[in-house]
């Protein structure tokens, strides 16, 4: 029965069976019913070597195509410094779990502690969690804190700006919970600041989920409405990227009691999707509401600075169904990433390199606008990174040439509507090229 | 080694960096031109340090961690078993960590066919129809499926069907998770072996039940013995059955989840299929269904074309998404790295050889551990502390005297049944030597007890820290640096 994963000899079973006082292994199944015993071998693959199995990896990943990319939609193609991947293969951090045992667990705990704070100063907010699954699970946990907190209110106010996909998964949650989630409609881009106003004085609002940038990347001004939220005893949570937070107005900033989103800009390979980080903060006032673990400082018996998880009395595992949420572990080993990746790039290289991709975005607007083949689709909107233009192109058509010249062209948005995204791992020559070929395509 | 102790905010210094990025040769200043009213006015305080500073840091900061590549981890419940090196290595191929979700599936075939793949073996090794990986998590895996056991009841037109029965050994995320799906939880009872009291369900089981969550082995590590009554009760009721996967490891090789009459079930990747922990994260928590469950599966699905390639698909029946894109991918490659590995051969003799280290050490502590329930246990067991009460050594004590003896603590004061619960699981990847060393720490803490008590009760001893003022956290929660150095300035 060994194998390189199983180090039992047959005087090792022999051994453990004496002890034991039974004679085979399958007499420590005794109890299961005859009839459920599976005794045939599953239908899967024979075990393959490291040999084999690299092979077959590398066949499955020949089926891929890495392609330049100038689409976002919720993954940004941010460049990873190799410092980062490198920290994260440090077993100790990577083969151990949730700190229980904080005499042992330092290293995890400290660094969800300088994660805590990172995101902290990114949000603005005087509270983190210790992270969650993503920015849109994220948001959804965001819209129960917010029900929890407001007194027998039981509707959330979300802006149709916020990401189809977040949006769809906060519904999903919404729908079985029981919160009823009203959808405002967007105008002009962006967030309908009178229609939110419209819903809040009805009475029976708990809280209102903005976005910025919005799915069309479209930074939204939200002058005016947190005081509007506050007056109408609700609670406003924006979800918003947390690398653009570096340069743009926080959530603290803009007034909100909650700020979540998605912490795959921070660097974070696509890896096709996943893992992501998801986040939120919060004002010290929702703490107790808040999911998911949370790290204080404390002291040792012999007085040493040290970390533990805190508040836990929130938490499933003591609450039951009486939690907030059913959240148990979380994307810790992200966290690690987001965490590595901030203290990489500092203070300087945040603004330096959301610079980068605005500067770079706006070279592709300007481009794309003055072949006359794209016009702006929310004229004079400001974005940072990612924009819509309008098109009479065929947008399939376009993506499918640009995928034969290894390219990832625009989300085709519908009616000739197209998303592009450029981040600083783009160059000049990059978009010249994607205009080029996109001018020779019209032609 | 001196003792480490920054916190890379201390590191920082101003004008000091760790990046390089290349120059901005677009002349535009597009930020700079965004309206100030839309930019940040307060500059974020973050780190400014060198990239040896950040290497070092972190370094220091892992060597203050227990793993599993570490030592021992019989954490009971959590199957913490070896994760294989070659598994980060496939993973970390930029032949996947580069695609966009998003790419048209034309060029991301080899990424839909793992997926489809791993759905396949998994629905093999679990006796049912279908996948979903799209969970993130085995919580996220358990509320996706008891999404999928409402929209069920909801499309026959059943929607009184609001409650779930869970059993009052079960851990608390179930009942946490009915929650957050719109069900109503009843507990039904345990008997002293931590089964299933079948009398105490039989009441509950009317035209308002949507079904029940189990884990089979139970909490206590032991087999329940009248799931097949259970099923055709549950069944008969009208409801459906929950497997929940966190004990799934013991039955590899042995039961199919399926066969025992379970319509939907999550698996745990990071315990079964030995993805790694993380620190807490990232999992992932596949779920599988029933045949007639299969379109209320979340969206996206990756499917299998007629002409053998793979696509991506929405269902109209699902219940929706809970998932930005297709879940945790880079968890999935790993488990199907582990799973192609063992393959059919040796994937059979993963849960008899759990169960074989589970029972091993139980026979051989149970001397001076007290164990409340005899028999063959599966992959894990629970002690109710130590024989010898009169010591006053509690199984914190232990439990931390454990970690001054480099093994990691056993899960503690979990299942709730016992006052004292230590539950212990050693998993299948852990040699004779490992197990024996182990018992003969644990005989010799058990001695202790007996005679220093005091001194047990002081540990850990040698940790790098020791007892941590939980309280004093708690009280005055200090959660970020900028509110750590508020308070040393006051």
């Amino acid at each position: 029965m060994s194998n390189k994963f199983m180090p039992h000899t047959d005087a090792d079973i022999r051994r453990m069976l004496d002890k034991i006082g039974v004679d085979s292994i399958d007499d420590l199944y005794n109890d299961v019913p005859r009839e459920v015993i599976y005794t045939s071998d599953y239908n899967i693959p024979s075990a393959m070597s490291e040999i084999e199995l690299r092979r077959h990896f590398e066949e499955l990943g020949r089926k891929n195509r890495r392609l330049t990319v100038f689409a976002g939609g919720g993954a940004y193609d941010h460049y990873s410094p190799s410092t980062v991947a490198h920290l994260l293969q440090r077993s100790e951090f990577y083969t151990a779990y949730t700190p229980y045992q904080p005499e042992i667990s330092q290293g995890t705990l400290q660094y969800i502690f300088e994660y805590q704070s990172i995101i902290s100063e990114l949000t603005g907010m005087e509270a983190t969690n210790a992270s969650m699954y993503d920015g849109a699970t994220a948001t959804a946990e965001a819209m129960f804190m917010m029900v929890a907190s407001a007194k027998k209110r039981n509707r959330v106010v979300a802006s149709a700006t916020i990401a189809d996909r977040v949006l769809d998964v906060v519904a999903t949650y919404a729908r079985f919970h029981g919160v009823e989630l009203t959808v405002v409609a967007e105008k002009d881009g962006v967030s309908d600041l009178e229609a939110i106003k419209a819903e809040l004085e009805k009475g029976d609002v708990a809280g209102v989920i903005v976005p910025t940038p919005n799915k069309y990347g479209i930074i939204e001004d939200f002058t005016g409405l947190a005081d509007a939220i506050h007056a109408a005893k609700a609670y406003f949570a924006i979800n918003a990227d947390p690398s653009a937070l570096a340069v743009l107005r926080t959530p603290a900033e803009w007034g909100a009691d909650v700020a979540c989103g998605d912490g795959q800009t921070l660097g974070m390979p696509l890896n096709f999707g996943g893992p992501y980080l998801g986040y939120i903060s919060c004002a010290k006032s929702m703490l107790r509401k808040m999911p998911g673990r949370v790290v204080g400082v404390t002291r040792d018996a012999d007085g040493k600075r040290a970390f533990v998880l805190t508040l836990q009395a929130r938490e499933q595992h003591i609450r039951r169904e009486k939690a907030t949420s059913n959240i148990c572990s979380n994307q810790s080993l992200m966290a690690l990433y987001a965490t590595i990746y901030v203290a990489l790039m500092g203070r300087q290289g945040m603004k330096e390199l959301n610079a980068l991709a605005c500067d770079g975005a706006h070279y592709l607007f300007d481009r794309l606008t003055a072949t006359g083949l794209f016009r702006p689709a929310f004229p004079g909107s400001p974005f940072l990174k990612e924009f819509v233009v309008a098109t009479d192109l065929d947008v399939d058509s376009l993506n499918a040439m640009l995928l034969d010249n290894g390219i990832m062209g625009g989300i085709n948005l519908g009616e000739g509507r197209v998303e592009f995204a450029v981040t600083e791992k783009r160059t000049k020559e990059e978009i010249d090229r994607l205009v080029d070929l996109i001018e020779t395509f019209s032609k | 080694m001196k003792y480490y102790d920054k916190l890379v905010f201390e590191l920082s210094r101003p004008g000091r960096k760790g990046y390089e990025l290349p120059a901005d040769n677009y002349g535009n200043n597009a930020l700079q031109s965004l309206p100030a009213d839309l930019l940040r006015r307060d500059e974020a305080q973050l780190p400014e340090v060198s990239e040896l500073d950040v290497v070092r840091h972190y370094t220091n900061l892992s060597m203050k961690n227990f793993g599993v590549d570490t030592g021992f981890y019989p954490l009971g419940s959590c199957t913490m078993k070896y994760n294989p090196k070659i598994n980060e290595e496939v993973a970390a191929d930029p032949a996947f960590t580069a695609i966009h979700p998003l790419q048209d599936a034309k060029s991301t075939q080899g990424a839909l066919e793992l997926y489809y793949n791993l759905q396949r073996a998994l629905s093999e090794i679990a006796g049912l129809h279908e996948f979903t990986l799209n969970p993130y998590a085995g919580a996220h895996g358990e509320l996706t499926g008891l999404m999928v056991m409402r929209a069920y009841h909801i499309a026959n037109g059943d929607e009184k069907r609001t409650k779930v029965i869970v059993p009052d050994s079960a851990h608390g995320t179930n009942p946490a998770s009915a929650m957050v799906a719109g069900l109503q939880v009843v507990e039904v009872k345990s008997k002293p072996n931590g089964s299933i009291d079948v009398e105490d369900l039989k009441p509950l089981l009317d035209d308002t039940v949507a079904g029940i969550m189990m884990t089979n082995p139970n909490t206590l590590g032991m087999f329940e013995t009248e799931i097949m009554e259970i099923a055709s009760l549950v069944h008969e009721a009208g409801g459906l059955l929950y497997y929940d996967g966190a004990n799934l490891n013991p039955l590899l090789g042995k039961v199919r989840p399926g066969d025992m009459g379970f319509d939907i079930m999550h698996i745990n990747l990071h315990k079964t299929f030995s993805t790694p922990h993380g620190g807490g994260g990232p999992g992932s928590g596949p779920v599988g269904v029933v045949e007639k469950l299969a379109r209320f599966l979340p969206n996206p699905k990756v499917v299998k074309n007629a002409d053998g390639s793979f696509g991506v698909s929405t269902g109209s029946e699902s219940l929706g998404s809970v998932s930005t894109f297709f879940g945790n991918f880079g968890v999935m490659m790993r488990a199907y790295a582990y799973i192609l590995t063992l393959g059919k051969e040796n994937i059979r003799n993963v849960g008899p050889l759990a169960t074989l280290n589970a029972n091993y050490i139980k026979e051989s502590l149970k001397d001076d551990y007290l164990l409340p329930i005899e028999g063959a246990c599966k992959h894990e067991f629970v002690f109710d502390g130590l024989k010898d009460k009169s010591t006053g050594v509690t199984t914190l004590n232990v439990a931390k005297r454990l970690l001054d003896y480099g093994f990691h603590a056993p899960t503690i004061y979990f299942p709730l049944l016992f006052h004292e619960s230590m539950m212990i699981e050693p998993t299948e990847t852990e040699s004779l030597e490992t197990l024996d060393e182990f018992i003969e720490v644990m005989h010799k803490v058990a001695r202790e007890a007996r005679e220093t008590p005091d001194a047990v009760k002081d540990a850990p001893l040698t940790t790098l820290v020791r007892k941590l003022d939980e309280t004093g956290a708690a009280k005055n929660p200090v959660l970020t640096y900028r509110q750590y150095l508020a308070g040393e300035s006051k």
